[in-house]
């Protein structure tokens, strides 16, 4: 039954085991583009727009609405007009039969656990996927109080044509709890420190907030390892932030003080899941992170200020491709306060977005990402 | 992160504190493996192997096999609280707590009240507790509110294993006595649990899920089961709130209260005997607290007041299940109050 294409229930996170489609966004019959949105993918933890990852007739809707599904079922078909439902049929029937003998979802489970590396005596994990392509690695930095789940859409996306390595910072997600001045001069050469230990001369740097601003500070302090930079809603553009998400993030101990300020994050309150709260109640009861949040926050961004500018210094980085991504409305670090940029820098500006536009609007990130590195790759 | 059993949860958690710390030290019934026998060493870990492992590492100096005598190691872990150590004392079964009262209740408890202030007593006693097991009723009762009942302990009830290890490295911490009860049914339930040490604070309910209807107040093993009654009510369009208030002592009245005020309905299943137990000290307070959130009267889902059978069948009848949790909550939801005359 060629020409017949099976849509299956993404995994969005090392979590996921199962979700369900919300809503489907477009119609059975209707003609879907690459990259198209066509239905809304809800998890416990998150919900997100699936994308067609090909161009054809969207046949058949196979899960129903609000169905509970597990990762790597058959959600939908598509296949040219020109097929007979009759063969659609045979397929799902086919394909239902395969998955449940378990085989196919073997497959979908094979997905990589993050690893775990001694950087300079610090414990650093990290996730890496698409190993098998050629070229320098995308190398994805989160921000403060975040963790390389935050890259859950990011990742799987860039692994399809890239190498790949999401990190947890000091202080952060799985990695030690030893942040050191916790700057951006001990952020960064940890960054560094990990490149070095897992043989990697040269990298695409992609940072978010305090991500961002220690990507910048590794391509100002070490050139010759940065093959381009992508900065999502970077700090060390300007000093304002709103100082009461940090404070409130260290304060909150409790799901319902939490899940106010991580609203602040999207543009989309609902985004903001029991589960999402849960998991990071969970991180912050960890020993030596609420010691290691305080250091990172008094270094960065002490009195609601940013402390590190580094702004003026974008002019060094001449002949590097880099660009800037910031969604329009951020609550945490506002886009209107990065202004006179070189020349050659770009900034993308995207509509609806929040602080977390890698998850609010995954594909248009991933898909800018993946055109710098295009242009980067010509740097060695 | 990895999946772990209940059981291997509170053994890591003891293992990093005990690597944390050089003044714990365990005590109890062939916790090592039998203090003076030949042959294997550490074959027992304990009654149900909760401690296995630990002696290789830590030896008997901190890990301490005592006579069969609760009342003599139960008063010496005390006093070692009380003079510098940090003792967790294993009482296995805690229906065995009988013969060791005053030294929990008179002594342990009072230490900190009687010296002025002066005295500290960072105590955790550790027992089995709970139906289910086919232990007959001498080694199968939850008496967690007869601690509960002590001013001067704090009494733990893990409902998972990850809500295990956070509480048992909060209660070694701790300055005051704990009694830190183990469900003997959930040793082999597993989650996942950090690898990392971490602590969950005293006195904060944990909401498993949030609903409209019906606050479902739940004590340690009957937190799953009141989690598995209400996905099922949820089906029936009926949503409810899954409180887990972690320590009956101190116990989060607060968060118990606010959930009340939102659903305006309130059912507790408690596993302990229905007499003065958990169940009828939450109902009380939200009766005096907030009466006139209520839109229906309280039910509590309890076992008979019989000691607990031995006869599988019977055993299976006494222990609150999903079933009877589901048939109260439906009650309260089809409550109607009289039409006035």
């Amino acid at each position: 039954m060629a020409g017949i294409i099976a849509l299956t229930m993404p995994k969005f996170g090392l979590a996921m085991t199962e979700g369900k489609v919300a809503s489907w966004t477009i119609p059975e019959g209707a003609m879907v583009e690459v990259g198209q949105e066509i239905a809304d993918i809800e998890t416990t933890k998150i919900t997100n727009g699936y994308e067609s990852p090909i161009k054809g007739m969207l046949r058949r809707h196979v899960a129903a609405e609000q169905q509970e599904l597990p990762v790597g079922a058959l959600i939908a078909v598509i296949a040219d007009a020109s097929v007979p439902d009759s063969d659609i049929d045979a397929f799902i029937v086919a394909f239902e039969a395969e998955f449940a003998s378990g085989h196919t979802q073997e497959q979908a489970e094979a997905v990589p656990e993050p690893l775990s590396v001694d950087v300079d005596g610090r414990a650093i994990r990290y996730l890496e996927n698409g190993r098998e392509h050629a070229g320098r690695p995308i190398v994805l930095i989160h921000g403060f109080g975040g963790d390389l789940n935050n890259w859950m859409f990011t990742q799987p996306g860039l692994a399809e044509d890239h190498w790949v390595i999401a990190l947890d910072l000091p202080g952060h997600g799985g990695s030690s709890k030893d942040v050191g001045a916790g700057d951006l001069a001990a952020l960064s050469a940890v960054v560094a420190g990990l490149l070095t230990t897992l043989d990697i001369p040269q990298a695409h740097l992609v940072g978010h907030s305090l991500g961002g601003a220690v990507a910048l500070r590794m391509a100002l302090d070490t050139p010759d390892r940065v093959a381009s930079l992508s900065l999502i809603s970077p700090a060390s553009f300007g000093d304002e932030i709103d100082g009461s998400f940090i404070t409130g993030f260290i304060a909150a101990g409790r799901r319902k003080e939490l899940q106010p300020v991580l609203q602040k994050l999207f543009k989309n309150k609902s985004l903001v899941s029991r589960d999402m709260a849960d998991d990071l109640l969970k991180y912050k009861r960890l020993d030596g992170v609420a010691a290691a949040l305080g250091t990172v926050a008094a270094a960065n961004f002490a009195n609601g200020r940013q402390q590190e500018i580094l702004h003026g210094r974008l002019a060094e980085l001449s002949g590097l491709p880099v660009q800037i991504i910031w969604g329009d409305a951020d609550e945490i670090i506002p886009v209107g306060h990065v202004k006179n940029l070189p020349a050659g820098i770009v900034m993308h500006v995207l509509a609806d977005a929040g602080h977390m536009p890698q998850m609010e609007k995954a594909a248009e990130v991933n898909r800018l990402i993946a055109d710098l590195v295009a242009t980067g790759g010509a740097r060695s | 992160m990895s999946k772990k059993s209940y059981r291997a949860a509170i053994n890591e958690a003891l293992r990093q504190e005990m690597r944390r710390d050089p003044t714990i030290v365990l005590m109890g019934e062939d916790i090592a493996g039998g203090a003076g026998a030949p042959g294997e060493q550490d074959a027992w870990g304990g009654v149900l192997g909760v401690t296995k492992g630990l002696l290789g590492e830590f030896g008997r100096e901190r890990i301490i096999d005592t006579p069969l005598s609760e009342s003599a190691y139960i008063g010496a872990a005390a006093g070692a609280a009380a003079t510098g150590l940090r003792p967790v004392a294993e009482l296995m079964f805690v229906d065995f707590v009988g013969v060791c009262f005053d030294q929990i209740f008179n002594q342990a408890a009072k230490f900190r009240y009687m010296f002025g202030g002066n005295a500290r007593t960072p105590l955790v006693i550790r027992a089995m507790y709970g139906a289910g097991f086919r232990a007959a009723s001498q080694h199968s009762q939850c008496l967690y509110p007869l601690f509960t009942h002590i001013p001067g302990l704090k009494v733990v009830l893990p409902s998972s294993a990850y809500e295990a290890k956070g509480l048992l490295i909060q209660s070694i911490r701790d300055d005051d006595p704990v009694i830190f009860l183990e469900n003997k049914v959930q040793y082999d339930e597993v989650e996942e649990v950090p690898d990392e040490a971490y602590t969950i604070p005293f006195g904060e309910a944990n909401l498993t899920r949030e609903g409209r209807d019906v606050t479902i107040v739940a004590f340690g093993r009957m937190v799953k089961i009141a989690n598995e009654a209400a996905d099922r009510l949820e089906k029936q369009g009926i949503s409810c709130t899954v409180l887990d208030p972690r320590t009956v002592s101190p116990l989060d009245t607060n968060t118990i209260l606010e959930c009340v005020e939102e659903t305006g309905r309130l059912v507790i299943i408690d596993e302990a005997s229905p007499r003065c137990n958990m169940a009828t000290d939450v109902s009380a307070l939200v009766a005096q607290e907030a009466f006139g959130a209520l839109k229906a009267p309280i039910r509590m889902v309890c076992p008979p007041h019989v000691p607990v059978p031995f006869a599988p069948n019977l055993e299976d009848l006494y222990v609150p299940n999903a079933d009877r949790v589901e048939a109260a909550v439906r009650a309260v939801m089809g409550f109607k109050a009289k039409e006035l005359a």
